[in-house]
């Protein structure tokens, strides 16, 4: 089927399965490879995206639902040149170790921003729920505080 | 408690084996198969460090200078997450004598002759090219100030090298400016290397050089991966345990959407089809008989894995232990275990092939690039030569990617459709497929003596292999050496003022691949053996730190061990006992020659364990980046609380499960101890390991002050409250 929606604010038309994870869509049919997969089965996070502004784990949603919506990844979560706060504050604190699960965590930080603009460490324990192997969780943590200073700054 | 610090740093030197192969080295020494030899083959084991065995001559096959003037590094170490590319920048620019900012590090392909002959593992990669690069890149400056020199028309040595530009003689070069004009390089001899002290880069605190490219997005991994017109493959895998495949009936598979080749091979079926989706439906729609063998279940594998049973290998033995324990009165004796652990690495195996006629290329994330590339040379019959391995950036490494038969899978598939092949596994498959951190299990039996110090103390561990089995370990290891090197890796008394100890490891072989997770048996030895000395110091009436530091040896790992003993100890103000519903825990060890103490702080909150802050000290000999040494023990402390509190595989009905993440229970975020406080030590004149050491303690540490707040010893990980 024709599935249109826009992707990092770009109008996109493609033909697809619309059973088809949207994960896939990304990756393969688009070409971004910035979101990833961990598991397929919404259980690891790696794969979160934006859709109209909600962390979604891209793995578990149908590429049909994906029609008309808005829908942002981790290339474009920059707008332009200047970093999001969230990859500012990622950046100062070096977060990254292996970096496979970060754009997924990011991408969840950024949505809980929005909704929460300084989460306490309580918020950031029942919502950032994604896995990093590499054990980065300690610095995630500053950074995501961090992240909520900068943006507050910027407003 | 003070004691007067030694007038120069150790040298690391001594220790590491110039000659061969890891444990290959080992091996040379005829004779070995007395019990006597093997012991000390053993103690070698414990303490030697493999030399890097890739060239270490040729700074051609290191280095390219852009006429942009960026040089770019061939890194033979994969990046995994460890920070290895950083540290090799950092080595690199001091003794290049360019701006960090103008170095790249990228993956060495097999083609560009720079291979490393062993492994990214073991925490080896930064102390095994310490000496080597610098060298290397020395020469190399050496080489660019020579033909700044031949083109200046001037005598090398009136030219000074500045951050990439030569000059002298009222003339200016950059190093693109100079590399641009060299038609054929000639290598001097090595030049002295600068002093440590003045280095610019080395032991300072630089940013990851991969950072901004991870938190872009923009880093390719194994899984991300393309090449033109490229297929996607999916292969069969069994989810029984040891299940063979026999036969397949693919009629359904050939006729689904987006098939192109189902591919039948002598031992696994496979499919290549347009998309991921298409191959993964048509690959279950392939019906294929396992020869399956027993119907395993946990039991089975837990009566198999108990002191008493399998091989006895005696690993360690100083003065009468056994005939002390044996028959003395007042033997303390405690058993614990460890279960299966998952990698769960988040990124899943897999590999882009593409085999052309007598040629193939392979992108990869492997931790083994030179035997992924031989056995995609071998299963195809191609010359290792023409087979090209490029590897991607590793999502997680672990030890999982020490062995990928993945990659020559991919390979098959592609030579069957002319074309290139993504072939990648799901999770599931991976649970199911992985090669286990082996399930341990430990006793302990111990005599205290005058003035409340140990007597006697005997470590036995039962365990599933670790290195035998594995496509790094040479053949002839088993039968010489008898024990696995890695199943008993942090399984040795460090406490070496005792005057009887003695250490037995028996081997078992399971029914599933167990092998090579981070840090081996470290984890579950160091979570008995410190567990072990806690209850001891308890029964002893002392504090358990200074328990231990009575009990090491005078020697320089003695000193370096109880170093960071202090260390952890006074940085996490160290007391005693449970005091407002909290409590410290304490345990060490050494590993790889790099000692690591942690005190983490414990409360227990709703029935559930919470670790709060852990303190941890490290000497690593020499920090070249203290970042990333701080950053390799948060990580190390927070997997290592994971597969201490949480993480379990079970065997049921002949399959090991779970096979998902959250069923697989692993630390997330809320687990995390809030604070993390890494005090590192510099006893040593020379970079160690670090990727590894601070995993040991942690599991131990967390049982001990557990027992502080709630009087329960728990002794079986992972670790769960009455
Ligand atoms: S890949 Fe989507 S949650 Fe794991
Ligand atoms: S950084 Fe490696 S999984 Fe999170």
């Amino acid at each position: 089927m024709k599935i249109s929606f826009y992707i990092n604010g770009n109008a996109h038309s493609i033909e697809a399965d619309g059973n088809t994870p949207l994960l896939w869509v990304i990756r393969d049919v688009l070409d971004l490879k910035g979101t990833k997969f961990g598991c397929g089965k919404a259980a690891c996070g790696a794969c979160t995206i934006h859709v109209d502004g909600e962390a979604v784990r891209s793995c578990s949603y149908s590429a049909k639902f994906a029609e008309g919506k808005n829908i942002t990844t981790i290339e474009g979560l920059s707008a332009g040149d200047s970093l999001h706060p969230v990859q500012q504050a990622w950046i100062e604190e070096v977060v990254p170790q292996c970096g496979y699960c970060q754009p997924g965590f990011m991408m969840a930080t950024a949505a809980l921003l929005e909704k929460i603009p300084n989460p306490t460490d309580q918020d950031i324990d029942d919502n950032i729920v994604n896995i990093c192997r590499c054990g980065t969780y300690y610095r995630m943590r500053k950074a995501i505080h961090r992240a909520a200073e900068i943006k507050n700054a910027n407003i | 408690m003070s004691e007067s610090k030694p007038k120069k740093k150790f040298s690391r030197r001594k220790f590491i084996i110039r000659s061969a192969v890891g444990v290959g080295v080992l091996l040379g020494t005829g004779y070995v198969t007395r019990p006597v030899w093997r012991r000390s083959l053993a103690e070698m084991a414990n303490s030697a460090e493999a030399p890097y065995l890739g060239d270490t001559e040729s700074p051609l096959l290191w280095f390219e200078v852009s006429a942009e003037n960026q040089v770019v590094l061939y890194s033979p170490k994969v990046e995994m997450g460890q920070g290895t590319f950083t540290g090799l920048a950092q080595i690199a620019a001091d003794e290049l004598e360019v701006d960090i900012n103008k170095i790249k590090v990228v993956h060495a392909p097999t083609a560009s002759g720079n291979i490393d002959g062993m492994s990214t593992g073991g925490s080896t990669s930064i102390s095994s090219l310490w000496q080597p690069l610098r060298e290397l890149a020395a020469t190399m400056r050496e080489m660019l100030k020579n033909e700044a020199a031949r083109i200046m028309e001037t005598d090398a040595a009136a030219l000074t090298v500045k951050e990439g530009v030569v000059s002298g003689n009222g003339q200016t070069l950059t190093y693109g400016e100079i590399a641009k004009q060299v038609k054929e390089w000639n290598i001097p001899d090595t030049p002295p290397l600068k002093d440590v002290k003045s280095y610019k880069f080395i032991g300072k605190p630089i940013p990851r050089v991969d950072l901004a490219d991870k938190v872009a997005g923009a880093s390719i991994f194994g899984m991300d991966a393309a090449m033109p017109d490229m297929l996607y493959g999916a292969v069969a895998r069994p989810s029984s345990i040891g299940a063979k495949y026999v036969s397949a009936d693919t009629s359904r598979a050939e006729k689904m959407p987006g098939v192109v080749k189902v591919v039948r091979e002598k031992d696994f079926v496979g499919v290549v089809a347009r998309s991921r989706m298409e191959a993964e439906n048509a690959k279950n729609a392939i019906i294929v008989t396992w020869d399956t063998g027993k119907n395993w279940q946990s039991e089975d594998i837990e009566e198999m894995i108990r002191v008493g049973k399998g091989e006895p290998y005696v690993i360690q033995k100083a003065g009468r232990a056994k005939r002390i324990l044996d028959n003395e009165e007042e033997v303390f004796t405690a058993e614990y275990k460890s279960p299966v652990g998952a990698h769960a690495q988040l990124e899943p195996n897999g590999a882009v092939a593409y085999v052309e006629g007598d040629k193939a290329t392979v992108i990869i994330s492997t931790q083994v690039v030179n035997i992924t590339r031989n056995e995609v040379a071998e299963r195809l019959g191609l010359e290792k030569e023409n087979v090209n391995i490029i590897p991607a950036y590793l999502g997680g490494g672990f030890g999982r990617r020490l062995h990928t038969p993945n990659a020559m899978q991919a390979a098959v598939l592609s030579k069957a459709v002319g074309k290139p092949v993504k072939c990648f596994f799901n999770r599931q498959e991976e649970f199911q497929n992985d090669t286990f951190r082996p399930p341990t299990h430990h006793v302990l039996r111990a005599k205290l003596g005058a003035g409340g110090l140990i007597k006697a103390i005997e470590h036995n561990v039962s365990s599933g292999d670790v290195m035998y089995g594995s496509p790094m370990v040479p053949a002839l290891a088993e039968p010489i050496l008898g024990a696995d090197v890695g199943a008993w890796r942090g399984g040795m008394i460090q406490y070496r003022k005792i005057p009887n100890y003695r250490a037995v490891s028996w081997r078992v072989k399971l029914p599933f691949a167990t092998s090579w997770w981070r840090s081996l048996g470290l984890l579950a030895n160091t979570f008995a053996i410190e567990s072990f000395m806690d209850e001891l110091a308890i029964k002893a009436g002392k504090d358990p730190v200074q328990f231990r530091l009575d009990q090491i040896q005078e020697d320089e790992a003695g000193y370096r061990l109880k170093e960071v003993i202090r260390a952890a100890a006074q940085k996490a103000g160290w007391r005693d006992g449970a005091h407002n519903g909290r409590a410290m825990g304490f345990a060490a060890s050494t590993d790889a020659n790099t000692p690591c103490a942690h005190v983490v702080e414990v409360s227990v909150e709703d029935g559930e364990i919470r670790v709060h802050k852990v303190t941890c000290a490290i000497d690593p000999g020499f920090a070249v980046n203290p970042d990333q040494v701080r950053a390799q023990c948060e990580g190390c402390i927070i997997m290592g609380l994971s597969a201490a509190m949480f993480e379990k595989m079970t065997v049921k009905d002949g399959q090991l499960t779970p096979t998902i993440y959250g069923p697989y229970k692993m630390a997330l975020m809320k687990h995390a101890p809030k604070e993390i406080d890494v005090v590192i030590l510099e006893n040593a004149d020379a970079p160690g390991a670090v990727g590894e050491p601070p995993l040991g303690p942690i599991g131990a540490a967390i049982a001990n002050a557990v027992f502080r707040i709630t009087g329960q010893r728990l002794r079986e990980m992972p670790l769960q409250l009455a």
